[in-house]
């Protein structure tokens, strides 16, 4: 493994996904090409020597050489989140040292195994990367994406992942909002439970290998109810943000 | 020069920088991190096995562990992933004691922590004894929730919490530092955060020589 040294990346972009989250595309001039589903570090320093440090994962595709997309959800009270939403610009740098993270990531070409990516919230970010990667590499591996947010103004990257869904019929976005749907919603519209699993597995041609990312709540109850479906502990890969909510 | 983010500053005071590693922030919720399931453990299986290189293996069944002695251990704690915890409230068995009913080869200068569900975890013995380390069965008053690691989990606080083995099924000493699972994936062997010991490319940087071996 080489050496995370930080490194200082400039600001090139900044993208709002929904009301609270922003995507922030960073230049890195030691870019690494990093697996789908790793993350980076990212350290703020104050004038008087005050540190700290957070996990961002990476949700560009190692296909997007040279920089890094990093979607930050703006947390109520948030330290770091809520610099970077409010006291960040485009031009401005920012000290970070990645890739990091050897087992939550997609090794792509080695797996057939199609993909069931599982997300609440923010969650999907590091399963963006993995799909972004799948469609630029031109992976076969079929795929579904079950994602779960509260309300319609929460669905990061929903115009690229509907897009992607008309596009690909070997990929299947399932949406399921826990607190208010659109008007007009016929699909998904509790919390995932067992049916909604069985069904996005029902969709794929073989035993899918699992990724899913999310409040801890939703990672704990989805890991189980993926055991329960006979799934073996190795193919269900999990990775938790934020508190526990309780 | 040191880099600086214009208008940065610490959002709120912590309990003094001296009880804060490096990179880490205070959290007052107790954050679930794990690679995969939650492994649910039978009780009337479970076995904590002392065992490589020492004379004769041991093995103790849930009665016979929890008739060992237990003591209050109150440490802070520090996650890989950034978050510190203060003050909480467990009861083991410490290292120290389970140490006691085996004779180590004098080899022993490694442990490998292995537990339900496959994790493993590589450490120094020596962080392992002189009250460093503890079976912990109890979490603020209460058996171990599973999420957190129960029936049992190793708890060694100075060092960062991956090497806290949940579910924790027993020790295998050894005479070399073979990677568990996390350091195969690329973390620090040791894992020391007040030396920011995160990757395994920390390592090389970072000063060893508090490592008594
Ligand atoms: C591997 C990994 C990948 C991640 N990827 C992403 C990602 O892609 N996108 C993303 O948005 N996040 C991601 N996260 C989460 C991210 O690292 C941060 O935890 C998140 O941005 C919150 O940080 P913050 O500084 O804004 O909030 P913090 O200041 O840490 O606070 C978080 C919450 O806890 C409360 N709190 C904290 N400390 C105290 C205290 N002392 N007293 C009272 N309340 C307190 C705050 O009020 C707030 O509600 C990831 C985490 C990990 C581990």
């Amino acid at each position: 493994m080489s050496r995370l040294d930080w490194q200082i990346g400039t600001v090139t972009a900044i993208t709002p996904d929904t009301p609270r989250v922003k995507t922030f595309t960073l230049s890195l001039s030691r870019w690494t090409a990093h697996r789908a589903g790793q993350h980076y570090d990212l350290r703020l320093s104050a004038a008087d020597g005050y540190q700290t440090e957070r996990s961002y994962s990476i949700a560009s595709p190692p296909e997007q050489t040279g920089e890094v997309a990093l979607t930050v959800e703006l947390i109520a009270d948030g330290e770091v989140s809520g610099y970077l939403h409010e006291g960040v610009a485009v031009g401005d740098q920012l000290e970070l040292r990645g890739p990091i993270g050897g087992y939550f990531v997609w090794p792509a070409g080695a797996l057939a195994a199609p993909l069931l990516l599982v997300a609440g919230g923010s969650g999907v970010v590091p399963l963006m990367a993995m799909l972004r990667h799948r469609q630029r590499a031109k992976l076969p591996n079929p795929a579904v994406l079950l994602f779960s947010i509260r309300t319609p103004e929460e669905v990061i990257y929903q115009q690229e992942l509907e897009a992607m869904a008309a596009a690909d019929p070997a990929f299947t976005l399932l949406l399921t909002y826990t607190r208010q749907a659109p008007a007009g919603w016929t699909g998904h519209h509790r919390r995932v439970d067992a049916a909604m699993l069985a069904e996005a597995v029902a969709l794929l041609p073989g035993a899918p290998q699992c990724y899913v990312c999310g409040p801890t709540g939703l990672v704990e109850s989805v890991a189980t109810l993926l055991q329960a479906q006979g799934l073996p502990d190795d193919a269900i890969r999990t990775e938790r943000f934020g508190p526990t909510g309780n | 020069m040191p880099f600086i983010n214009k208008g940065f500053h610490a959002k709120r005071p912590t309990e003094g920088p001296n009880k804060l590693p490096p990179g880490q922030y205070e959290t007052q919720d107790f954050p679930v991190l794990t690679a995969g399931p939650t492994p649910r453990i039978n009780l009337a299986n479970w076995e904590f096995r002392l065992e490589g290189l020492v004379e004769k293996p041991v093995k103790w069944s849930w009665n016979e562990f929890n008739a060992l002695p237990q003591q209050d251990f109150n440490p802070d704690i520090h996650c890989v992933t950034k978050w510190s915890k203060f003050d909480t409230k467990w009861r083991g068995v410490s290292l120290d004691t389970l140490l006691e009913h085996v004779q180590l080869q004098p080899e022993a200068e490694f442990a490998l922590a292995f537990s339900y569900g496959g994790y493993t975890t590589n450490l120094p013995l020596a962080d392992l004894r002189n009250g460093q380390a503890f079976i912990g069965l109890q979490y603020e008053g209460k058996p171990l929730t599973p999420e957190h690691g129960g029936p049992a989990r190793l708890v060694v606080p100075h060092l960062y919490f991956w090497k806290s083995a949940k579910w924790v099924q027993g020790l295998r000493l050894m005479g070399v530092n073979k990677p568990g699972f996390w350091e195969e994936a690329g973390y620090s062997m040791r894992g020391d955060p007040w030396q920011e010991q995160r990757y395994g490319s920390d390592d090389d940087a970072a000063d060893t020589s508090s490592l008594r071996l």
